[in-house]
């Protein structure tokens, strides 16, 4: 190659390489940019950072560079403070952690009623259930600040339900002597309002009445009172911990029984509506206590021997299923492996709900006859002598191996914590009906805890009830009825039947003028 | 989710009430190393736990480059010893569904039995038939395995890319959804191949990118409010939860990579999810 050539050549290339860089140098009409700019930049930032495969994400670090030249610009906006949910939480979870004022008096004697949640949980943790250990720690505060704000004598944490949109810890604490009459009071007054029937306007005297509703409800089965069977515990809730807790409102029976027909997932807000067929009385805050009550019911157990029962039952009345059963003091204890392999190491020590929706039967047939006033209803009353057979649920303290199977399911699962270090492994029990459920047992501490939707085992399906037949609007009678029509041969032969009769009696006119008259 | 991040996610998805307990951890830790190490996954995934009346099963899963297709399931019942899943093919979806209702048992080698009488014919001609079909409930594990992976797994937006190739796989400059962003259910996506891709106006088509929209959205799913999301964990973790497949729960912790799912259930679709809501 010739000297001159080669200059000239490279002299070429200079200027297209100019030309280029003056293309490149060409800033954006839209963001100001220039290309050689940014690709110094983007060269800069990979050699500062190095990172690996660089060519791979050499596309995010060019944007990431582009990005990063907008940061700087001043804005004429101020910031608006705007807390996030997080930051309230922490606000309203902090006072949990507030060291209390006087410790001396924690010094104490005597039993604490609050439980021991980190046990629990660490327990609850062999069985492969819980909420996390953080959640545990503020549940276990949240309960101490319940037990301290209400002075309760008794309470565990029973478990959580979760909710579409948020969930509710659930503790459950003992009734105490004189509490709730007010609330009772003002509860009883709503019912009667809402017992009341709507007066009838048929006191006007027109011609058309319309038809009145024939439908009596079926009489209400009282409410248990507060310290009894279903009632037996009152129910507090949360959504957080730290947030305020809320006591539910005892449950009735109708609440249980139209429970158990329906479906529903809860929202997490207690003032919800429950939009389902058969009605729900109630909210949601109702429907969650109808489903603790039913959870409870099914699902508490304990060790069999744990509890015995109180002294007071068999001498007294034998109809009357007893609710109360005290600790017992001699109780040695199962090992684990005794406790996973038979149900009947495990009893119920929750009363049984019945159908009715009470855990004590009452009788529906004798009070509802004091209260209707009108005579007929009465009457069929008396005649009808048979009374209903009185519901009788498993006695208190009855072992788990009785229980029902329900769609072809064992109702219980258990096993033991561990297979490789079984010597101190715990047994747990699963409810394969309220999915959720579970119990462990460890030496003599056992307990229950409930963590799901609140929902029991469907089996293949639910279908909702199907509503009644409509009432009839009118009763049939000949009156009202439609008539055929009569035939044409059938007109002539009454034509004709008249005609005969006509003659016949115009052969009698003269002796009975008064039948002429009517015959007319 | 991801086994290596097992260890502190578990915890973020504890509020749905189920945990690994620390031996059940430490078996993991060591027992999926080694799959992986067998299997020549590129990743493995703890994927959950399906509850039995006697026994649960342990359910691992394995994912090769494409994160979509490549994925092999295996079962444990001690989170120790693994057992391979077998392929599920459409006839043993179709029998499966016919036969299954009730809930596992616990003994993959148990089989479910379903009679079928079929008339052929008419009047009194007809001949009756007894079909009788028979399904182990290994491939129902299978079956339902893979059922919860079509409906119910989820991956935030952006999570993973469509690379050229077509391949799936992880977007290692994701840098997780906003705190506002992870309010809303338009910036979840079902994991599994796309079914029902809706057709949007050209306005709603400008914001999407083709390499992370390749997928369906939470928020079409059909009934509306079929998943529940909150703020746990002191309201700094996104919590999905599916209200079809109950026991399924997702989490994703905003601004950050972190997100994962989990299954511990039944192993059965919640088909009164309608009456419900």
């Amino acid at each position: 190659m010739n000297p001159p050539e080669n200059q000239d050549y490279s002299q070429r290339s200079l200027q297209l390489a100019a030309s280029f860089k003056a293309f490149m140098l060409k800033s954006s009409t839209k963001s100001n940019l220039n290309l050689y700019d940014h690709l110094t930049r983007v060269l800069i930032k990979v050699m500062d950072e190095h990172p690996e495969n660089v060519v791979d994400v050499i596309e995010d670090m060019s944007w990431d560079v582009k990005r990063g030249l907008f940061q700087d610009k001043q804005s004429s906006l101020r910031d608006f403070p705007q807390t996030t949910a997080a930051e309230q939480l922490a606000e309203q979870q902090r006072p949990l952690f507030l060291q209390p004022e006087d410790p001396d008096q924690e010094d104490e004697l005597g039993e604490t009623p609050l439980p021991n949640v980190s046990e629990i949980c660490f327990f609850l943790e062999q069985a492969g259930v819980g909420l996390g250990r953080e959640e545990m720690q503020k549940i276990f505060l949240a309960l101490k600040q319940l037990i301290e704000s209400q002075a309760l004598l008794h309470c565990r944490l029973w478990g959580k339900i979760l909710g579409t949109e948020s969930s509710y810890i659930v503790a459950e604490a003992e009734y105490r002597e004189g509490e709730d009459e007010e609330e009772q009071n003002t509860e009883e007054a709503v019912e009667e309002e809402e017992r009341e029937p709507k007066s009838p306007d048929s006191e006007e005297n027109e011609v058309d009445l319309l038809p009145q509703s024939t439908y009596k409800a079926p009489p209400l089965v009282p409410k248990e009172a507060i310290g009894k069977g279903a009632n037996k515990s009152v129910y507090y809730v949360c959504k957080e911990p730290g947030l305020p807790w809320v006591k539910l409102p005892s449950v009735t029976p109708a609440q249980i029984t139209v429970a158990r027909q329906i479906r529903k997932f809860f929202t997490g807000r207690l003032d919800t509506p429950i939009v389902s067929y058969p009605p729900f009385p109630g909210n949601e805050a109702n429907y969650l206590r109808a489903q603790i009550a039913r959870i409870s019911a099914g699902t508490q157990v304990s060790p069999q021997g744990y509890f015995q029962s109180g002294e007071e039952d068999g001498e007294e009345e034998d109809e009357a299923p007893q609710d109360s059963y005290e600790v017992n003091p001699e109780f040695e204890g199962f090992s684990a492996a005794e406790m996973a392999e038979s149900l009947s190491t495990w009893v119920h020590h929750v009363q049984h709900i019945l159908q009715q929706g009470r855990c004590t039967w009452v009788n529906m047939a004798v009070n509802p006859a004091e209260d209707t006033n009108e005579d007929e209803e009465a009457e069929e009353k008396e005649e009808e002598p048979d009374e209903p057979e009185p519901e009788v649920g498993p006695p208190l303290l009855s072992p788990l191996s009785q229980d029902a199977e329900m769609f072809n399911t064992p109702p219980w699962s258990s096993k033991i914590s561990s297979s490789l270090t079984y010597q101190h492994a715990v047994a747990v029990l699963r409810s394969n009906l309220w999915p959720g459920a579970y119990a462990y047992a460890f030496g003599k501490k056992f307990e229950n805890f409930y963590v799901g939707w609140g929902l029991k085992y469907a089996g293949e399906g639910y279908n909702p009830p199907v509503p009644p037949l409509p009432e009839k609007e009118y009763p049939s009678g000949p009156e009202i009825t439609e008539t055929l029509d009569p035939t044409l041969e059938e007109e002539q032969a009454q034509k004709e039947a008249l005609e005969n009769q006509q003659a016949a009696q115009e052969e009698m006119e003269d002796s009975a003028e008064e039948d002429e008259e009517d015959d007319d | 989710m991801d086994a290596d991040s097992l260890y502190y996610s578990v915890e973020l998805v504890a509020g749905s009430g189920h945990i690994l307990n620390v031996e059940q951890r430490t078996a993991l830790q060591i027992s999926l190393v080694i799959m992986k190490k067998n299997y020549k996954f590129n990743r493995v995934l703890f994927w959950g736990k399906i509850l039995g009346l006697k026994r649960d099963y342990f359910i691992a899963q394995g994912r090769g480059e494409d994160e979509l297709q490549d994925r092999k399931n295996l079962y444990s019942f001690n989170c120790t010893d693994w057992f391979l899943l077998p392929s599920v093919t459409d006839p043993v979806i179709k029998e499966v569904s016919k036969v299954v209702k009730r809930r596992f048992i616990g003994n993959p080698s148990y089989v479910y039995e379903h009679v079928e009488i079929r008339r052929r014919g008419e009047g009194d001609d007809a001949e009756e038939e007894e079909i009788v079909t028979k399904v182990n409930e290994e491939s129902r594990l299978a079956v339902t395995v893979d059922q919860i992976d079509e409906e119910a797994s989820v991956a935030p937006r952006g999570a993973f890319i469509k690379n050229l190739h077509g391949l799936v796989q992880k977007n290692h400059s994701f840098v997780g959804l906003s705190q506002s962003e992870a309010a809303n259910l338009d910036n979840f996506l079902h994991f599994s191949k796309p079914k029902n891709v809706k057709k949007k106006s050209i306005l709603e088509i400008g914001e999407l990118t083709p390499a992370f929209d390749f997928l369906d959205v939470l928020s079409d799913d059909i009934p509306k409010g079929s998943w529940s999301l909150q703020f746990e964990c002191a309201s700094r973790v996104c919590v999905l939860r599916s209200l079809l497949w109950l026991g399924l729960t997702f989490y994703h912790v905003p601004m950050t990579p972190q997100h994962g799912y989990i299954y511990f259930g039944h192993g059965t679709k919640n088909l009164d999810l309608p009456f419900m809501l």
